[in-house]
């Protein structure tokens, strides 16, 4: 099937076999490797991309859904060579240790703070609940997402 | 002494790599005309294999290769340390894995046949086409019984594995002078490691017809096992390390290294393969589960006298790495306390389980639950306060272990608990069914590897025309931030900012062998390499500028990229004129230097006596649970985790281990099982092998100690094993200390805390 859609701000045109899952399209199909496969299974939370400003899980929606939709993959994340606050906040405050957590983590992050500028502790915590990370303890992303949110500074 | 980037927060460079989602991970990279593997696995823990028809899988269109035992030359997964551990393992019952299992299986999720496929659906409807007629076969799912006479046999020559045997002083003399003596029998279950990258690897064949693999692995010197299995020359097999998403000891032993290079060179093109998450659960080494009864004595005044253990660990179904886990937990099993007379006898297991293998702390945490259970089961039979039983009997300068080993330093054991302690603040007060608990664990681990094993590392580093560094080192790198460490020392020495250096390679061919990141070695090898190359290349550097400035060569200083003359900040060369001026002279600006670290004899094998590690990382856990007592939920609501980091190199990395190993121990100690039936997993899936998520962590506050003490440069420990030791026996200690009963089975689900506190009423 050919799937039309905006990647990280550009049209896109895309090919992918009817069973692909938008995991499958980004990684297989689209070489964008930033967004994980941690279990392809719904649980870790490392796949996390937004479509449409919502968070999803890429390892288990079809990539039919992706279909007019806007996406926005880790890649996405810079605009004009400029990283988001979020990226430069966990690369200065050690939220990424080994990485492979950290594209999903930024992604349901983004959303969160999209939604809420300012949120607490808690509300972060709450948030990035459905993204697994083994090796942080999620101190520093925590710390991260709150010195990035904007309307907390 | 000031240091400009040692002990900074400094952001490392591969952060700035992974924020981006830059394809770093060995998952990452594709190539043309790669096929995809599969691995065929069996479903039983315990069967002959009495038929194995591929043909129907070898004939479905798109599949190039349908392997079995008999396509592996040297079907044998061997476990061979480098260095001398031969004597080490005299009498010891080794049974190694095949890479595929030839005519029986001895654990669910055995490899039984490898696939290469077009796309990964013909790979996994081609597995699902081999046919393998299975007959199940009695098995043994438990060590104690596996111990029993007339138990079947995992392997030929008997159950048993390994003993280990600790014996100082007179255990028996050392209970009669007891005025309490405490028994308990602890036990922890089989826990997985769950990074979050899979086991993953691409693999090629190069223009020189080398078989060429990128893995996530700890340890490049896996070229070599795959060179054997496929009985090649071992320079014809090169590992290139890619960024690994998280290891934890889990990817130490071989992982998908041979299944791939047998994939690749039998079929001679590109082949991928990745481990699925059910297979990562059932495919690799997991934690030893342990039963451990100790018996501890003390003075009325709180003096220990005797310690007495036995230690039981599941080995699962082959040996892996069990025999160095057990001794671990030997030369651990007293903790961090002067204790007269010992007597420890370990013993390590045949099963028909998983096989059990390395993962963080590697034996030396299922003890500390075990100690740490006693202190405060004997504090409470004393009438003690925990705290101050245990400063009574802390190693100090000059105290020897049970092992004989002397602590040539002193050990900040009490500084890390008195701290932890401190930072704990107030007690919260109890309300409504909430229960409040709260404890200390004290610990210590081992950095580097055993003495005996006379391990080495290498490290070059050389200067280029702009000024710049490069360093080349084999270090895999596992998400703890040791390449960029390694880049912070060399900057650190040569007056460059890390920006100016850049690490390149961990390669088992183009990089200078590092050994293996396990162990929490890099830091002590890698470091310590790295250091004396930088030094060598700073002392040509220092002596070309004190040419060019008409100094003496003690006069001479490297700050910000530039030589200066101490004193006159104004009598300077850039680094890039220092470079060119030593190219120009045929002075060398590079040098390639090796760490070995400092060397004793094998232990004495019937006593446990020698020196077994040369130098202990000590830090404590201090925390505060909350329980429910209508459900028996456990929060942990707080906790401080204090260390003697010897040096602190990277704050923000340091840390990270210290609130990581923190968070993996809670998982450990509240909510992770492997739930095996038989052998069978009944939970290989995340939605059922639950780990911690940022709801459960609780804010955690970290302290560093810097001693001073440490083997590694400038005075540095290792951190990231021994962040994780003292948390499943701070949160056990603080469950019992909230309901009122000893905790000793792990993991301290609210169905234990219940029947906890049902017991006490
Ligand atoms: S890969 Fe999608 S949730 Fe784990
Ligand atoms: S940084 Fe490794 S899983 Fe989060």
């Amino acid at each position: 099937m050919t799937l039309t859609f905006v990647l990280n701000g550009h049209p896109c045109t895309a090919e992918a076999p009817a069973h692909w899952t938008v995991l499958d399209l980004l990684r297989d199909g689209l070489s964008l490797t930033g967004t994980k496969d941690g279990c392809g299974e719904g649980v870790c939370g490392t796949c996390t991309v937004l479509a449409d400003g919502r968070p999803i899980r890429a390892c288990l929606v079809l990539a039919a859904h992706v279909r007019g939709r806007a996406l926005v993959t880790v890649e996405g994340l810079e605009t004009d060579g400029r990283l988001d606050p979020l990226q430069t906040a966990f690369a200065e405050r050690g939220a990424a240790q080994c990485g492979f957590c950290t594209p999903g983590m930024l992604l349901a992050a983004k959303a969160l703070l999209t939604e809420d500028p300012a949120p607490t502790a808690q509300e972060v915590r709450e948030a990035l609940s459905g993204n697994l990370c083994r090796c942080t303890g999620y101190a520093k992303i925590v710390e991260a997402v709150l010195a990035a949110a904007p309307g907390r500074s | 002494m000031a240091y400009r980037v040692i002990g900074t927060s400094a952001a490392r460079a591969d952060a700035w790599e992974k924020v981006r989602g830059r394809p770093i991970y060995a998952g990452d990279v594709a190539m043309p005309g790669m096929l995809h593997g599969r691995i065929v696995r069996s479903p039983y823990a315990s069967a002959r294999i009495a038929r194995i028809d591929t043909r129907a899988a070898r004939a479905l269109p798109g599949v190039a290769a349908v392997l079995t035992a008999q396509d592996v030359p040297r079907n044998e997964l061997r476990m061979e340390l480098p260095g001398r551990m031969a004597e080490a393992t005299a009498g010891a019952v080794l049974a190694t894995q095949p890479v595929l299992a030839a005519d029986r299986v001895n654990f669910q999720g055995e490899p039984v046949a490898a696939i290469a496929a077009e796309t990964e659906e013909i790979a996994a409807e081609a597995a699902d086409l081999v046919e393998v007629e299975y007959e199940e076969l009695p098995g043994v799912y438990d060590p104690l019984v596996a111990l029993e006479p007339g138990a079947p046999e995992v392997h030929e020559g008997g159950n048993v594995l390994r003993r280990w045997h600790l014996r100082a002083g007179d255990v028996t003399e050392g209970f009669r002078r007891a005025a309490v003596v405490v028994e308990h029998t602890y036990r922890t279950p089989f826990v997985d490691h769950v990074y979050l990258e899979t086991e993953t690897g691409l693999g090629w064949i190069d223009a020189e017809g080398v078989l060429t693999l990128r893995v996530s692995t700890q340890v490049l010197e896996h070229f070599r096992d795959v060179a054997e299995i496929l009985q090649l020359p071992h320079g014809r097999v090169r590992l290139e390390g890619a960024y690994l998403g998280g290891g934890f000891g889990g990817k130490e032993d071989v992982t998908v290294e041979c299944l791939l290079g047998l994939l690749v060179w039998k079929t001679r093109r590109p082949v991928r393969l990745v481990f699925s998450r059910e297979e990562s659960f059932i495919g690799h080494g997991k934690r030893h589960p342990y039963v451990m009864r100790y018996r501890t004595g003390a003075t009325r005044e709180g003096a220990l006298t005797a310690l007495e253990a036995e230690l039981i660990s599941d080995s699962g179904a082959y040996a892996a790495l069990s025999p160095w886990v057990l001794f671990y937990s030997l030369v651990t099993a007293t903790g961090p306390y002067r204790v007269p007379h010992v007597k420890v006898d370990a013993t390590t297991v045949y099963t028909n389980n998983p096989v059990a293998s390395a993962y963080r702390c590697f034996g030396s945490i299922q003890t500390c639950l075990a100690y740490e259970g006693q202190m405060d089961a004997l504090a409470a039979a004393l009438g003690m306060d925990p705290l101050a039983l245990r400063e009574k009997n802390f190693l100090r300068k000059g105290d020897t272990l049970a092992t004989g080993q002397v602590m040539e330093t002193e050990p900040m054991i009490a500084q890390t608990m008195r701290q932890a302690w401190a930072g704990l603040g107030e007690r919260r007060a109890p309300g409504g069914p909430i229960r409040v608990g709260r404890a200390v664990a004290a610990s210590f681990t081992p950095y580097g590897r055993m003495c005996w094993t006379r391990d080495s590392a290498s490290a070059w580093v050389g200067m280029e025309l702009d000024g710049t560094a490069v360093v080349r080192c084999a270090a895999p790198d596992v998400g703890g931030g040791q390449t960029a460490s390694l880049c912070a020392i060399t900057a650190e020495v040569l007056g460059l900012d890390t920006d100016r250096v850049v690490a390149v390679g961990r390669d088992s061919h183009f990089t200078p062998r590092a050994g293996t990141t396990t162990a929490t070695r890099q830091l002590l090898m890698s470091g310590n390499a790295v250091l004396a190359a930088a030094r060598e290349v700073r002392r040509h550097l220092v002596a070309e500028a004190a040419a060019l400035l008409e100094a003496a060569p003690g006069d001479i200083e490297l700050a910000d990229g530039r030589a200066f003359v101490r004193g006159a900040p104004d009598r300077a060369v850039p680094m890039a004129g220092v470079v060119r001026a030593a190219t120009a002279n045929g002075r060398p600006v590079q040098a390639l230097e090796k760490y070995d670290a400092p060397w004793a004899p094998t232990i004495d094998p019937v006593t446990g006596q020698g020196k077994a590690f040369n130098d202990y990382t000590f830090g404590s856990h201090a925390l505060e649970v909350e329980i429910d007592e209508e459900t028996g939920r456990t929060r942990v609501s707080r906790l401080v985790a204090c260390f003697d980091a010897g040096l602190v190199i990277n704050r923000a990395s340091a840390e990270g281990q210290l609130e990581g190993g923190a968070v993996q121990g809670l998982g450990y100690a509240l909510m992770e099982e492997i739930a095996l039936e038989n052998g069978v997993s009944r939970n290989p899936h995340l939605l059922d092998y639950k780990v911690p998520t940022s709801l459960d962590a609780p804010a955690i506050e970290t302290i560093l100690i810097e001693s001073g003490h440490g083997l590694g440069p400038f005075g540095a420990k290792g951190l990231g094993e021994p962040a994780m030791t003292p948390s499943i026996a701070a949160v056990a200690n603080a469950v019992s200390n909230a309901v009122g009963a000893r905790m000793t089975e792990l993991p301290i689900t609210a169905e234990r805390v219940l029947a906890a506190l049902r017991s006490t009423t």
